[in-house]
């Protein structure tokens, strides 16, 4: 039997309420953690078999014809057992949710960077070293690499339009018409993407470095053309991702290309330049925003068109205005968004792929218009929300912003400030704050998870992945409450395609969908062991391990007797979305310092005041938020891909040369949880947070770069020159 | 070439070619996985080890050059019972995906002891006192263990803690 539920509607019912256990929202330390802090938890490179080869991708140097020059040479290296060039191979990740192979083949390299061969040989370091001696030959191709310069067909351009937006520019009391720019982003998760993969009688075993299994089986089996059925995909671990492990990528398919050729086992793990260039990085973009407002600080036009880019073939863009159509009123809007063709490495989603660029840099068009108008930035967004969805005819599900920017601002001390730029000077530091809104979509996406309850304890088991998002902590939470278990009787079992098909970790959809599943399946053996104790499922307390119905109360494992129960929940995203908007929603501080001297930004302070429907654990949550905010200073002063004029090469591509802000950089970081229960959630009443921090932090930080020194930066990042430039 | 590396307490004796760096002779020939390898090129410290008493980039140090040496894994930190250290990181959630951490772990320990015998850094008020283990000198010197989830917060938190219990 299997639990079904599609999210039609509105739940009313708080059944949450009525737990017993205790320990869902509550804080609660990850179970995985002992394993993650003494080196035990696997990732996927770490499950070398016997016998195992190892593989090294190597790179087209340019655009064009592919020619391996010395192949045989390299073959008759010591330890090399094949340079494989197939044309099964692909060129970049797949996209998030592709479900089949991305474009595949190695006779044509459309962008510099794209693996062309792997080298396979007994040892790591002799295929490095045959890897290197590869000569390939490629370019003398053409092709547009600069933003502006990419062709746009009609496919290419979306727009909507409300009312007369042109006369709302023409005729507001003030308005605002500039153009803003973000760099290319990369994920770079900790862990590079690694892959081993082993055949045994026609069926493949891969371990690599995923996010969604479910999808991943399809797309690989797709690449190397067999059967999903035959293959089974293992990520139980997974260091990192934001998104960039959305989809199979090159290593992965070569492994399992090459040791079908070879009949044994092969290792690939990208190096750290190649994860730079082969995954999906985040569009560049370039935001022309314009407002216009009456003489009461309203929001009368409201206009955002956007120009992302990315290979040819690749059906992605950047969706720059995701949050722009429904985040401010304003009866008069254009939106258009276009997306251009370059060859530079594919782009694809990263972290809050829209809004976090799309959002960030609205938030700072809106601290313009907030200084001409003479009103304050909290003020006027206050002013501009929407009471309904200004773009469709329904309502919000929830609409927390004004709580958000009302408690965060009142913990942050947001009163005190001056509203003029340049007041506050400590030395050669110029210190002032700045504040910007935060919205992200909230999607659900389709879920199935089994559990079993036996007297042991219980079992939960789905093809989800934890990417350090907290999943096993909370899966273990909505169990133990929903089952009456204390947490350490829960197993938490996750990344293996032989269990049921979960969400995958993307998108922020992964607690509220694959939770929800969970808590179907929990919702099954409930009714199971209601019905053995004569009672309804409503009537029935779980706790500790004991079953409680009127007076009778009777311990778990004698209600079950002799077989485990089981449980199968399987969540659908219905008509749901279609009759109210969903987001979450959240308001961002932060406090800089800024030299006059070099022009260097330090934060000193940064806090998110976040609305995400029921918090299923505060402490993991927060954790993300942290990460959310921490990119926020990335984005806002360091993080940026730079690509080589003449080839559209990613010059910068490792840590060295691309910043993530390290330790030194972050403040301490506030992060608090506005009490929220959006009915249109689920049953949970639980939104998505792993990516909520991330849309408009680092427009927090640049407006408090304003404050701070009267310098407004529209180029992300704010590097020492671009602030030093406005400082002269 | 054969190398004896004395690791976690256990002397091992590897016939490794030269090429091999500290980090993958752990990694794929002991099967001590717990120590990760995040670049490759000494930029994210994801690899840090104890060598010798310091704390040392695995990924930078061939296997060769470590003769007879002692080092410590993470896997070296505990048996049944986690370190302070290691209980205060899960308490103060100083890890997400993890990957990181063991890194962070290691460094956290070695700067421990950088600071207890007084070693300055540049956020140090004088370069020669005793160093407090204060949150701007863990700040400054963990900055070499990159940390993409971003738990600096829970890292620090975690240091801090476990500086001040010992
Ligand atoms: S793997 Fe050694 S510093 Fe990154
Ligand atoms: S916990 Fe993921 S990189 Fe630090």
């Amino acid at each position: 039997m299997t639990e079904e539920l599609k999210i039609d509607g509105p739940t009313q019912a708080r059944p949450e309420d009525a737990h017993a256990q205790g320990v869902l929202s509550r804080e609660a330390a990850r179970p995985d953690g002992p394993l993650k802090v003494s080196g035990r938890a696997a990732y996927a490179a770490e499950y070398l078999p016997e016998g195992a080869a190892h593989g090294v991708l190597v790179r087209a140097p340019g655009r064009g014809k592919v020619r391996l020059a010395n192949r045989a040479e390299v073959e008759a290296m010591q330890g090399v057992l094949c340079v494989l060039h197939d044309d099964r191979m692909v060129r970049n990740a797949a996209q998030g949710t592709a479900n089949e192979a991305p474009v595949q083949g190695v006779e044509w390299a459309e962008y510099v960077g794209q693996p062309v061969a792997l080298v396979v040989a007994e040892t790591p370091e002799q295929a490095s070293h045959a890897a290197a001696r590869l000569r390939v030959e490629a370019g003398g191709s053409k092709g547009a690499v600069t933003p502006g310069e990419g062709e746009v067909t009609d496919e290419d351009v979306t727009t909507s339009e409300t009312g007369d937006f042109e006369a709302a520019m023409r005729e507001g009391a003030q308005t605002l018409d500039a153009t803003y720019t973000t760099p290319s982003h990369v994920s770079a998760a900790m862990e590079p993407h690694a892959a081993i993969a082993e055949w045994k009688d026609g069926c493949l075993t891969l371990h690599s470095a995923l996010q969604m299994l479910k999808f991943n089986r399809n797309e690989i089996a797709d690449c190397v053309g067999v059967d999903p059925g035959n293959v089974r995909v293992l990520a139980p671990y997974v260091g990192g991702g934001f998104g960039s492990k959305l989809g199979i990528s090159a290593e992965a398919v070569a492994a399992a290309l090459a040791a079908r050729d070879l009949g044994r086992p092969v290792r690939v793990v990208q190096t750290r330049r190649q994860v730079f260039e082969v995954n999906t990085r985040r569009s560049e973009t370039r935001q022309r925003i314009r407002l216009a407002a009456d003489r009461d600080g309203r929001l009368t036009g409201l206009g955002h068109d956007a120009l992302a880019s990315n290979l040819p073939g690749e059906d992605f863009a950047e969706p720059v205005l995701q949050a722009s159509h429904f985040s401010y009123a304003a009866p008069n809007r254009r939106l258009r968004q276009s997306a251009e063709r370059l060859f530079r490495p594919a782009s694809g989603s990263v972290r809050a792929p829209g809004e976090a660029v799309g959002v960030t840099m609205f938030e700072i068009a809106m601290d313009e218009l907030a200084e001409s108008c003479g009103i304050d930035p909290v003020e006027f967004r206050l002013r501009n929300i929407p009471e309904t969805d200004p773009e469709r005819d329904v309502p919000f599900s929830s609409h927390m912003l004004a709580e958000c920017l009302t408690e965060g601002s009142h913990r942050f001390g947001w009163a005190d400030r001056p509203a003029a730029t340049r007041q506050r000077q400590e030395g050669e530091w110029w210190i002032g704050t700045g504040m910007a809104a935060a919205f992200r979509v909230n999607l659900l996406m389709e879920a199935e998870a089994r559990v079993r309850l036996s007297p042991e304890g219980v079992v939960v088991e789905t093809d989800m992945t934890d990417i350090g998002t907290g999943t096993y902590s909370i899966l273990t939470q909505i169990a133990a409450e929903r089952l009456g278990h204390p947490p350490d009787r829960c197993e938490v079992r996750l990344g293996d395609t032989d269990f049921p098909p979960g969400s995958g970790a993307g998108g922020s959809v992964g607690a509220a969908s694959t939770g929800t599943a969970v808590w179907l399946a929990c919702t099954e053996i409930r009714r199971q062991l209601a019905e053995a104790m004569g009672c309804s499922e409503a009537d029935l307390t779980l706790k500790d391990g004991r079953a409680t119905c009127g007076n009778r109360s009777l311990d778990i494992a004698e209600v079950i007797g002799d077989g485990p129960l089981e449980g199968h929940g399987h969540l659908q995203p219905g008509k749901a979305l279609k009759k109210v908007r969903q987001s979450t929603f959240g308001a961002h501080f932060a406090e800089v310092a800024v030299s006059d001297v070099t022009g260097e930004v330090r934060v000193r302070r940064l806090a998110g005041t976040y609305a995400a429907g029921r918090i299923l654990n505060p402490r993991t949550a927060r954790s993300q938020c942290h990460g959310g905010l921490t990119w926020g200073i990335g984005m806002a002063l360091t993080e940026a891909l730079e690509h080589d004029r003449r080839d559209g090469h990613a010059v910068n591509r490792d840590f060295a040369e691309y910043h993530l802000p390290v330790n030194a950089d972050v403040p301490d970081l506030d992060v608090e949880f506005v009490e929220e229960r959006d009915d249109w959630a689920g049953p949970m009443q639980a939104k998505g947070i792993g990516e909520l921090s991330i849309c408009g932090s680092g427009a927090a930080i640049i407006n408090a770069i304003h404050h701070a020194c009267g310098v407004r930066v529209r180029d992300l990042p704010a590097t020492p020159d671009r602030v030093l430039a406005g400082l002269a | 070439m054969k190398v004896t590396l004395n690791v976690n307490g256990a002397s091992h004796w590897l016939d490794l070619d030269t090429r091999v760096t500290l980090l993958d002779a752990l990694r794929d020939h002991l099967k001590l996985t717990g120590t990760k390898k995040g670049c490759d090129h000494g930029q994210c410290g994801a690899c840090t080890v104890i060598a010798g008493g310091r704390r040392i980039n695995s990924c930078l140090s061939l296997a060769a050059l470590h003769d007879g040496d002692e080092i410590t894994t993470v896997e070296g930190l505990s048996d049944d019972e986690l370190s302070d250290l290691q209980s205060a990181f899960v308490a103060h959630d100083g890890m997400q995906c993890g990957y990181c951490t063991p890194g962070q772990i290691c460094s956290a320990l070695g700067m421990l002891g950088e600071l207890s015998e007084g070693w300055p850094s540049h956020v140090s008020e004088t370069l020669d006192g005793p160093v407090r283990p204060t949150r701007e000198e863990i700040a400054e010197r963990m900055s070499g263990n990159l940390c993409r989830c971003s738990c600096y917060p829970g890292i620090n938190a975690a240091i801090l803690e476990t500086a001040e219990g010992s």
